[in-house]
């Protein structure tokens, strides 16, 4: 009996029925009617997505849009304040679980803000030793591993200032990796780099879509959105304004400020 | 030859010495600990200014301010001299240590403040984006890279200290320089004056020449 309502207590806070989709895939992030405002200003506004285990969604839109925003408020980067959002079941909120949510999702940023005080190893060390409790040795080996996959064992000793960007942006990839998570967010990961690096991240990027980790990618590389999504979604002042396959929206969208977006970004 | 005689007398120096050096014990102990107490109040203090709550966060900007305006003479008056009216008496070394750690822990703390500022958005981020709790953010992420920057003007900090340590003879703790004061009635020879002032050379020029040292040294590196 006791048991019993332990259980209950357990799985009560914050925690909702998992919900299937329409295809039975399990729904892993889910935003519900999430709105944002920066003072008066309203950065999303009514925000309502899910995506599902596995899936790749890019995320498209002009400057100013709220992509960003978007994806920083999936992990509480940035609080939103309106709506819900939850991350494999968890509502995203400050408090005891938001450490649960953030260590199921890595997050690659365009400046890769990798920690400068540390070398590449302890950078990718350092979730799994401090957030998953692994041991030194443990990490480690995990870290390598990753730095194979992203192809810069050469490096792991050296401090992220005496690493070219293409490579830094390698290693804030495993590091996001580090914790094992089920989902990946990217801002922009590679608006900051020279053009000749840009190949090379986005070939890692590409056989992470492989390994069945679900990723919500900020990019303005179309063609390798298009390439690697499952799903586009467009986004406009603050609002969630199309979404389809990237056949549908690269090809026929229904929306005109999507089409005049797509337009304009391609024209070049 | 009477100029030497007066102020560099090799007699009254050896035969005061042992006065001196008593006081520079006093003088390195107040110094020391004084410094260590203010380093931790200051980094308490900038914590609680960034991020406590509203009202505690003014408190602590109230505590800075008042403690930076104040000088450090008349704090240390106050404490010796008008704190036993409301029943506090503290002896002349818990005085002095009370009123330069008040005070040095205030500029501490906005020293403190600056380095943590200095370290850029993204590295708070990246950090919490993998799941470290605040005080992980700020212990392996956050501090290391804010303390390189804020150590020549923390030392600095620190040097102000130790000279301020001579404020305490005023409140008759047995300080080098109340000591040299001392001897020098002694004595009626100023000798012991320019040997306290050689002494606090001695302990001050050195960490003079290291903020130099290290200010430069954090200017070519990058963090
Ligand atoms: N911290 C902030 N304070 C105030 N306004 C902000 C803040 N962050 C973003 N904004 C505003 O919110 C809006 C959305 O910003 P966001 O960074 O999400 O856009 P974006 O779609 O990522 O654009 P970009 O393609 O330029 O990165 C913009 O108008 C921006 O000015
Ligand atoms: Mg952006």
């Amino acid at each position: 009996m006791s048991v019993n309502t332990n259980e209950a207590g357990l799985f009560s806070s914050g925690v909702v029925d998992q919900v299937p989709s329409e295809n039975g895939d399990q729904v892993i992030i889910s935003l519900k009617h999430v709105d944002k405002h920066f003072g008066d200003f309203q950065a999303l506004k009514d925000i309502n997505l899910e995506v599902v285990q596995g899936e790749v969604v890019a995320i498209l839109g002009p400057s100013g849009s709220g992509k960003s925003t978007l994806i920083r408020c999936i992990n509480y980067l940035e609080p939103y304040d309106g709506g819900d959002i939850y991350v494999d079941r968890i509502r995203v909120q400050p408090g005891a679980e938001l450490i649960e949510v953030r260590k199921d999702v890595g997050m690659v940023f365009q400046s890769f803000n990798l920690f400068p005080n540390m070398t590449v190893l302890d950078n990718i060390t350092l979730g799994p030793i401090r957030v998953r409790g692994m041991s030194r040795g443990d990490a480690q080996a995990r870290a390598r591993e990753l730095l194979e996959k992203v192809g810069i064992t050469e490096q792991m000793h050296k401090y992220p200032s005496a690493l070219s960007g293409g490579q830094q942006q390698r290693v804030g990839i495993a590091r996001a990796l580090a914790n094992e998570p089920k989902v990946l967010l990217f801002d922009e990961p590679t608006s900051a780099l020279d053009p000749e690096m840009v190949g090379e991240v986005l070939d890692v990027i590409k056989t992470l879509t492989d390994t069945g980790v679900t990723m919500l990618l900020v990019t303005h590389e179309m063609g390798f959105a298009r390439h690697v999504a499952d799903r586009v979604v467009f986004m406009e002042a603050g609002q969630l304004i199309e979404e389809g396959t990237p056949e549908i929206i690269f090809n026929n969208p229904t929306e005109p400020r999507t089409r005049a977006f797509l337009e304009a970004v391609l024209a070049h | 030859m009477d100029l030497v005689q007066t102020f560099f007398n090799w007699d009254v120096f050896v035969r005061t010495l042992p006065m001196l050096m008593q006081g520079l014990g006093k003088t390195l102990m107040l110094g020391f600990l004084s410094i260590l107490l203010g380093l931790i109040g200051g980094l308490a203090l900038a914590l609680l200014r960034l991020y406590a709550p509203l009202v505690i966060r003014l408190i602590t900007i109230a505590y800075i301010d008042i403690f930076r305006s104040l000088p450090v003479l008349v704090w240390l008056v106050i404490v010796y001299y008008a704190l036993p009216f409301v029943g506090i008496t503290l002896s002349p070394f818990a005085a002095a240590c009370t009123a330069l750690t008040m005070i040095s822990s205030a500029y501490a703390a906005e020293i403190y403040r600056a380095g943590i500022e200095a370290v850029p958005r993204g590295q708070f981020e990246a950090a919490q984006s993998i799941g470290l709790s605040h005080y992980r953010v700020m212990c392996d992420v956050v501090m290391p890279q804010a303390i390189r920057l804020i150590i020549p003007p923390l030392t600095s900090n620190c040097i102000n200290v130790m000279k301020d340590t001579a404020l305490a003879s005023v409140v008759a703790m047995p300080d080098l320089l109340k000591q040299a004061t001392q001897a020098q009635a002694l004595a009626a020879n100023p000798t012991p004056l320019i040997g306290a002032a050689l002494l606090y050379l001695m302990v001050l020029l050195p960490l003079v020449r290291l903020v130099g040292l290290l200010e430069r040294r954090f200017a070519r590196g990058r963090v």
